[in-house]
């Protein structure tokens, strides 16, 4: 009875904003793709959502961030996924992040950056699109 | 088969080491049911068996995730390495899961020595996933001293843990007298220690009379363990201490009789059972897969040429002849 | 083509679809409305005169031909230096108040200096503030007894308070001659904005705090602004926001008399804060409904006898969360029609967004247009010449009708679950406001509202918009300058106001005077915060989806 490999994201809320209107609408959607979504709630450090998706054997991280610290926090992240040899994890965003930060950000190894205005379902293909490819 | 680039015996000795990359991946593939899964935990079962369990059991919105938090931090502060699988329903309708419950335990997520595993119980019953008997003996396999399994909170049938684990905490709250009446005798076997967590809320005297009650019913056995009932608050952590205690006092109950071999032995046997039906159902579909035969069984039940027994006699038949 | 490409079908659509007539609360709304709709309405008992009890039409007699509203436009950025330079900006061009946005790491109640801010100083153009040096240099050159400062603080509005009123005391301004309003509505953040820290109840100790030393130190200062903005930018729908918002503001009044203040005493100074979003009379009868239930709830209810008491006195910010990120210049025109309504609408108080918002913090020339349209609304638009002129509207008055009864529908819920802050332990309003908040992104992806430019009407590729440049300098200079600062105090004095304050944080007694005198003996934000957590604890939410 070998199903499809289920696809677990670890939502995250790094740095100090809790606008989390986005994230638990994200979360809602994943989760009605089927997808298994673990949300870390509020107030993460870098740290602590690494340390969180490696006990928990995720697939990709989503990073929300709306209080303008996205150029401090992704490179964190990306260093610390290196160190904890995490790097083939799916990393994406989404939050209020311009235009010129987001190709930064890409170039970092961030997969994709999702802005205000984006259809859930693109965010579903999109993580799909990626790991049922593995 | 390799893993994350490695041999078997590569990872099995990293998951010995304790390395959590390793074991939070396996994991994954433990739920997964990949088969190579299987050819590790072959070589971790020998090391396993030697943590203290612990199972946490009850309704939603009991309190088990605020006296999960208690019970990690005084297990810390006794210096024990502790590990944590929490069980979350899957969504029948698209079969996937909000697993939220590390909110509530995760100022520990700083602590190094405290793991924690969210998993979804993918449609199993029984308050637990398919994958949490295994998940417990990589755990235990990672050596942490204690590991404690929560059960998802959807009802009264969530007993597999009690067979899994050695300790066993059902959380209960007030408010609850009536379903505790309709349990009555069954409810003996539900739990070692009988927690009365929100016992500052009113009811509670009434709740407390009421299991201590139903467990007079069943007159004891010399020398066996009697269930205690132990009243928490987990949000003030009254009654912690007392809840550590009657924790204590079963393990070393069962350390002093034969009833440790007696709990390793009922959890074998549930998990061969596990395994058994598993493995059975998977070998003998496997030859199914793809043939489109499955569809047209179906389709005979449905057109009433043959119905769901004959046809399950056929493929198990089938099945036999090309052993 | 005149009509486009899709005009025949999206007509078919909206026949069919009966989405395309629900308002964003979701109430079906008939094809036209008559005397019948409003057989109910006493127009004596239900509506009054402007200025007159109810107050469906407005708390004042003449509303607008009096006075306008204030013209309030943020007046925020990074430093304190830059955001002085901005509000004296703002004031030159026209506008009448200013609100002050923190940063992140103050409104977390931590100083510049804290590992945990990294990245985040000055950061969503709120202002930085850890000592009363800030404060100082931020007021600079500000009439304080003139210009009226909306303070958007919650959990630290005491310590903000204690800033405002030593600086001002430092120019020989006392405490009474200073007018404006702090945010101060610390339900809304466990309900919806989630900027918390202390459990529920030591944060609403620290509310009615400031509210008892406003009404004995400071009679123009409105020490608390009770706030459905935030609650509908999570995701709540107009009726909620409007249920939920007057179920915080009741609980506040029992809370302060509790405390042993006299209804009369304090809810005068009770102000609030809403939101107006893209349906226009919603919006309206969403203030309506608002007066109306105050006024009656504080007359019978709560047997306030002083009639300002009964005012429903109100705040308004254009719809943030209605913002687009593609072709923002279609949000001038939102904002426009928002605004429209909130003065159409009867508010006291005005904050229009600039249209690049949803990509950064304003820019100037955005900024200045933002303001502009609410001085086209006030001086060319005519609708300020005559009072309420939309009363006695049978779509309106309905409508109006219609939120008022689902409001003590929610009132009898909250109440069932033992009052607000119970309902805030069971996760109440965070469920109700997060299935709101996917139901309305569901719409929009379903085509069931359209929102032009979003998910109809597309063009490819982004418009480059002008961008407000930050200083990626900024963190470290003002991470020195508080080092600089800490060091000039007298450590010893600070470490016995530390002490001094948690004593008070263990017992009951009042704060605000204490931290006047600790803020001019240098204390931190981050250490009069830090102080009450060691005593008070920090707050945690579980995850409510």
């Amino acid at each position: 009875m070998q199903e499809k490999r289920k696809i677990r994201i670890l939502l995250a809320k790094p740095g100090l904003d809790g606008h989390d209107r986005g994230i638990k609408v994200v979360a809602r959607a994943l989760r009605d793709a089927g997808m298994e979504v673990i949300y870390s709630g509020l107030h993460q450090t870098p740290e602590q959502i690494v340390n969180t998706a490696l006990q928990e054997g995720v697939d990709g991280i989503g990073l929300s961030i709306l209080s303008g610290a996205h150029n401090t926090i992704f490179p964190k992240m990306m260093a610390l996924l290196k160190e904890k040899g995490l790097s083939d994890l799916l990393v994406f965003g989404g939050g209020t992040i311009p235009p010129k930060d987001r190709e930064r950000l890409k170039t970092m190894g961030v997969g994709e950056i999702f802005t205000s205005g984006t259809d859930t379902r693109d965010i579903v293909n999109y993580i799909k699109g990626v790991l049922e490819k593995v | 088969m390799p893993f994350l680039g490695e041999s078997i015996e590569e990872t099995v000795q990293k998951i010995l080491a304790g390395d959590r990359r390793t074991s939070g991946r396996l994991i994954t593939r433990l739920e997964d049911g990949d088969d190579w899964g299987k050819e590790i935990m072959k070589r971790l079962f020998p090391r396993t068996g030697r943590s203290m369990t612990l199972g946490l059991t009850g309704a939603g919105g009991s309190g088990k995730s605020s006296l999960l938090n208690h019970l990690i931090e005084r297990f810390r502060k006794m210096g024990k390495t502790v590990g944590v699988i929490a069980v979350d329903p899957s969504s029948p309708f698209s079969g996937g899961a909000f697993l939220g419950d590390r909110i509530r335990i995760q100022h520990h997520t700083r602590d190094d020595k405290v793991y924690i595993r969210s998993m979804a119980s993918r449609g199993y019953l029984g308050g637990l996933a398919r994958a949490t008997t295994e998940a417990l003996r990589v755990m235990e396999a990672m050596g942490f001293d204690v590991v404690m399994v929560e059960t998802l909170g959807a009802g009264q049938d969530e007993i597999d843990v009690i067979r899994l684990v050695q300790t066993c905490l059902l959380v209960i709250t007030p408010g609850m007298g009536d379903e505790i009446q309709a349990l009555k005798a069954g409810i003996m076997e539900i739990g070692d220690i009988f927690v009365l967590n929100k016992s500052d809320l009113d009811g509670s005297i009434q709740v407390l009379r009421s299991i201590e009650a139903t467990l007079s019913l069943k007159p004891g056995q010399e020398g066996e363990w009697k269930p205690k009932v132990i009243s928490t608050v987990a949000t003030s952590g009254e009654g912690i201490d007392d809840l550590m205690e009657g924790i204590m006092a079963h393990q070393d109950y069962l350390h002093n009789n034969d009833a440790m071999e007696r709990a390793a032995f009922q959890r074998v046997e549930q998990e061969l059972g596990l395994i058994f039906r598993d493995e059975l159902e998977r070998v003998i579909f496997k030859g199914l897969k793809g043939t489109g035969k499955k569809r047209r069984y179906i389709r005979s039940i449905i057109d009433g040429k043959s119905d769901p027994y004959t046809v399950i006699e056929e493929i198990l038949e089938t099945f036999l002849k090309e052993r | 083509m005149a009509f486009g490409k899709r005009s025949k079908r999206q007509d078919l659509d909206l026949q069919s679809s009966p989405m395309a007539f629900k308002n964003l609360s979701g109430f079906v709304i008939d094809p036209v409305y008559g005397t019948e709709n409003i057989a109910q309405l006493d127009v004596e008992r239900d509506l009054g005169g402007p200025g007159e009890f109810p107050f469906t039409r407005g708390i004042h007699k003449t509303m607008y031909r009096g006075r306008l509203w204030t013209i309030r436009q943020l007046g925020s950025l990074g430093s304190s230096g830059e955001a002085n330079m901005r509000i004296r900006n703002l004031l030159a061009m026209g506008a009448t108040g200013v609100s002050i946005c923190l940063d992140m790491p103050t409104i977390m109640g931590r100083d510049s200096d804290d590992p945990l801010c990294e990245g985040e100083v000055g950061s969503s153009g709120g202002v930085a503030i850890d000592s009363i040096a800030d404060v100082r240099q931020l007021m600079d050159g500000i009439d304080l007894d003139q210009v009226s400062i909306n303070w958007v603080c919650n959990a630290q509005s005491c310590v903000i308070l204690a800033f405002f009123v030593a600086v001002a005391e430092e120019r020989g301004i006392s405490a009474d001659k200073l007018a404006g309003t702090l945010q101060n509505d610390i339900l809304k953040e466990y309900q919806a904005q989630k900027s918390y820290y202390f459990p529920p109840r030591s944060s609403m100790r620290l509310t009615v705090d400031t509210i008892k030393y406003c009404c004995r130190h400071m009679p123009r200062f409105n020490p608390i602004s009770i706030s459905g903005y935030h609650l509908a930018s999570a995701g709540a729908n107009p009726i909620q926001e409007l249920a939920f918002t007057l179920a915080n503001g009741f609980t506040y009044v029992e809370e302060t008399i509790k405390a042993g203040v006299d209804v009369d005493q304090f809810a005068p100074r009770l102000s609030f804060f809403f939101k107006v979003h893209n349906d226009f009379f919603e919006n309206i009868a969403k203030f309506r409904a608002a007066r109306r239930i105050w006024a009656r709830a504080m007359k019978e209810k709560y047997r306030a006898k002083d009639d300002r008491s009964w005012l429903f006195r109100v705040h308004t910010q254009t719809a943030g969360s209605s913002l687009t990120a593609q072709q923002p210049e279609n949000n001038i025109i939102r904002t426009t029609l928002q605004a429209l309504s909130a003065v159409l609408a009867g508010t006291q108080s005005l904050h229009t967004n600039a249209f690049d918002e949803a990509h950064s913090i304003p820019s100037a020339r955005s900024e200045k247009l933002a303001l502009r349209t609410q001085q086209i609304i006030a001086h060319e638009s005519g609708v300020i010449h005559t009072v309420d002129p939309l009363g006695g509207s049978y779509y309106l008055e309905s409508l109006t009708n219609k939120m008022e009864e689902e409001s003590y529908r929610y009132f009898e819920k909250i109440e069932q679950l033992g009052g607000v802050l119970k309902g805030i332990e069971k996760g109440f309003f965070q469920r109700e406001i997060a299935d709101s908040a996917y139901q309305y992104q569901k719409d929009i992806e379903n085509k069931r509202r359209i929102i032009v430019g979003l998910n109809e009407y597309r063009e490819d590729g982004e418009e480059p918009i002008e961008m407000r440049e930050t200083d990626p300098t900024f963190e470290t200079r003002k991470i020195a300058e508080l080092k600089a600062f800490k060091s000039q105090r007298n450590q010893q004095r600070v470490s016995a106001r530390i002490e001094q304050i948690r004593e008070v944080a263990r017992g009951d007694g009042d704060f605000m005077p204490l931290f006047i005198e600790a803020v001019k003996d240098g204390l931190t934000l981050g250490e009069i915060i830090g102080a009450m957590r060691d005593v008070f604890g920090e707050y945690r939410e579980e995850a409510i989806f």
